[in-house]
């Protein structure tokens, strides 16, 4: 019987520091066992605990889509122990991986309607994976119009600043930046994602809205959604929290009867507001 | 299959089933905890403690646990699981709702899409053998929580203390494999009439007071009831409740690791921590000892229920006769569930 707690493992192949603050660094594994490469089958939205021997285990939303094959991307936010070393960790060195973990965005749901992606700071990553995976060409007709709001404090902390570059310049992706603090190069807009949001105003009619960023954007954001009539079962959001296990017997990341790892990270607003706010 | 086994006999049988197995029960007091143990001579188990204080998960999904070590070479690692058990193993002497627990466990640590491969091969590689209570605790409520003082399930034998003898039924196909021992003995048909009695007398003590049935959707309208104010108040938050509790399975994993070296462990965890869902950032989910002692409620009393169709309690009592400021989970319920609890009533809001 296959042992869901041993990791896989992973050589890293690249490591890059995102952003100014260099707290931000995205990490590129590479399979070590072809054979876990094989059957390693994720969609966007789903995490990895990402395994330091001697150190313990992060989860950590997969930032690369399954459409880019042969690697897997992380974005680490340098926080506590695993993660400092992560950021630490050598180019060539072996990383564990167990997963993929958690539900993922539900991508069948999205498919004949018109995308927002809202974000905040660094919890960009699976967003990313969501935007790169319909923007590739197997899948771009699978859904309409594509809008990315996507906000950070400074310029210097949006994560994948050649990819925005990029979706910039494109004509099948509507892509709007936002910083609080603008510096003098700047050129996209200044303010909070949720008064942007609510400049654009973008119709909510066959459309589906995914958020992921702090807490507090979250929870600003809502409302400005609700008031462009979007109804609760078509806002989605991924939450975090602590984790151990990954896959819904350790306990401690239970809201309600749903537990993050396992029935999320990904939920309906509809869901959520079924739920005690544990979180 | 309804045998019987002299006391006489006791010691020589339980010798007789180490030749075989592993054996674990009941002990006397380690450092002043009752636990369940490997036995290494039979004048070790000790029945006079109705409920260990430890409960029998323990032997199943231990305190502290390695589940793999490891050895790193250069950048390169080797892990080696360690879930393997290589003897047969029996538990004798734990009670009907500590084993009611165990299949609790079971419930969510062998999934369809994930198995606890730790835990369930204690469970293959264990034959259970269960002790009824004549004499149930005024803590004990198990029949209030779907269980009773004789209830066989979960066991592959059934022992019944009838004073000179004990009273044993093979339950299972891993029983039977017992039914050859050469201390067991026909039952007297007098016995069964005795184990009636013995039946009903603990049936009448434990009684069906504590309102069970029917608390989830209770509970449900309850999420952000005032009663969660002040229900907490008195809780330390020692979390020795969650730690004694057969059915609580929350865990940790650390790494432990020197040098080249280095394993993975997991350690039983509360969730009347502050520290368990305490995020890096700062941001802990349930910040005060509301959300804590609700999670533990709740948890038990609705959403394990939700998700599996019974409630996360076999009425043990532990968390009652241990608790340092005697907080009595039967009176919460009695609040949560009833019209009738008019003093409780008084009392939590």
């Amino acid at each position: 019987m296959k042992n869901p707690y041993l990791p896989i493992p992973m050589i890293l192949k690249k490591a890059q520091i995102e952003t100014s603050d260099r707290l931000l660094r995205t990490l590129e594994l590479g399979f070590k066992n072809k054979e876990d490469e094989e059957s390693f089958r994720f969609i966007p939205g789903q995490f990895c605990e990402l395994s330091i021997l001697g150190k313990g285990e992060a989860p950590l939303g997969i930032a690369s889509s399954p459409t880019e094959k042969g690697f897997l991307k992380f974005t680490v936010n340098k926080a506590g122990v695993v993660t400092t070393a992560l950021h630490h960790i050598e180019e060539g060195s072996e990383i564990g991986i167990r997963g993929p973990l958690g539900n993922g965005y539900p991508i069948n749901l999205f498919e004949g309607k018109n995308l927002l992606v809202i974000g905040g700071g660094f919890a960009f990553t699976t967003l990313r994976s969501l935007v790169a995976y319909f923007l590739h060409p197997e899948h771009r007709a699978k859904v309409k119009e594509i809008t990315v709001i996507y906000g950070a404090r400074m310029p210097g902390l949006l994560l994948y600043k050649d990819e925005l570059l990029e979706w910039e310049r494109r004509n099948d992706l509507k892509l709007v930046t936002t910083v609080d603090w603008e510096d003098k190069d700047w050129k996209g807009k200044v303010g909070l994602v949720p008064n942007v949001l609510e400049e654009i105003a973008p119709s909510s009619e066959n459309t589906s809205a995914v958020i992921c960023g702090p807490p507090i954007m979250i929870k600003f954001t809502f409302p400005k959604l609700m008031a462009l009539r979007f109804p609760n079962e078509r806002i989605f959001t991924s939450l975090e929290r602590r984790m151990k296990c990954g896959i819904g017997k350790c306990g401690r990341c239970n809201i309600g009867h749903l537990y993050v790892c396992k029935d999320g990270p990904v939920f309906s607003y509809a869901q959520l507001s079924k739920l005690p706010k544990d979180y | 299959m309804k045998l019987k086994l002299d006391k006489k006999n006791f010691e020589d049988f339980l010798k007789s089933l180490m030749e075989e197995y592993d054996l674990y029960a009941p002990v006397q007091p380690v450092e002043g905890v009752s636990v369940f143990k490997k036995i290494e001579q039979p004048s070790e188990v000790n029945l006079t403690q109705l409920v260990p204080q430890k409960p029998a998960k323990d032997i199943f999904f231990p305190q502290s646990e390695v589940m793999f070590c490891y050895e790193m070479a250069g950048k390169q690692s080797r892990m080696n699981s360690m879930e393997e058990i290589k003897r047969e193993r029996i538990l004798f002497g734990a009670r009907p709702c500590d084993i009611e627990a165990i299949s609790i466990i079971e419930k969510i640590f062998v999934g369809e899409e994930y198995t606890d491969v730790y835990f369930l091969e204690k469970r293959r590689k264990t034959t259970i053998i269960g002790l009824g209570c004549n004499h149930p605790l005024s803590t004990c409520f198990c029949s209030s929580a779907g269980g009773d003082p004789f209830l066989r399930a979960g066991s592959d034998l059934f022992f019944i203390d009838l004073g000179e003898t004990y009273f044993v039924e093979l339950l299972t196909e891993k029983g039977a494999a017992l039914r050859k021992n050469r201390f067991f003995k026909e039952v007297d048909p007098n016995d069964l009439t005795l184990v009636k009695e013995l039946e009903g007398k603990a049936f009448e003590k434990v009684g069906y007071s504590i309102p069970v049935e029917g608390i989830e959707k209770r509970l449900d309208l309850m999420t952000e009831s005032s009663f969660w104010d002040r229900v907490h108040e008195k809780c330390i938050g020692c979390a020795v409740c969650t730690y004694l509790c057969p059915t609580c399975h929350c865990f940790d994993m650390v790494d432990e690791a020197l040098n080249n070296k280095g394993q993975r462990v997991r350690n039983w965890d509360s969730c009347l921590f502050p520290i368990y869902s305490l995020e890096t950032s700062g941001h802990n989910p349930r910040p005060t000892g509301r959300e804590r002692t609700r999670q533990r409620l709740m948890h038990k009393f609705n959403y394990f229920p939700k998700n599996f169709g019974r409630v996360a309690c076999v009425g043990c009592g532990r968390c009652i006769l241990y608790c340092p400021v005697q907080f009595d989970i039967r009176e919460a319920l009695l609040y949560a569930s009833a019209k009738r609890a008019k003093g409780l009533k008084r009392k939590f809001r």
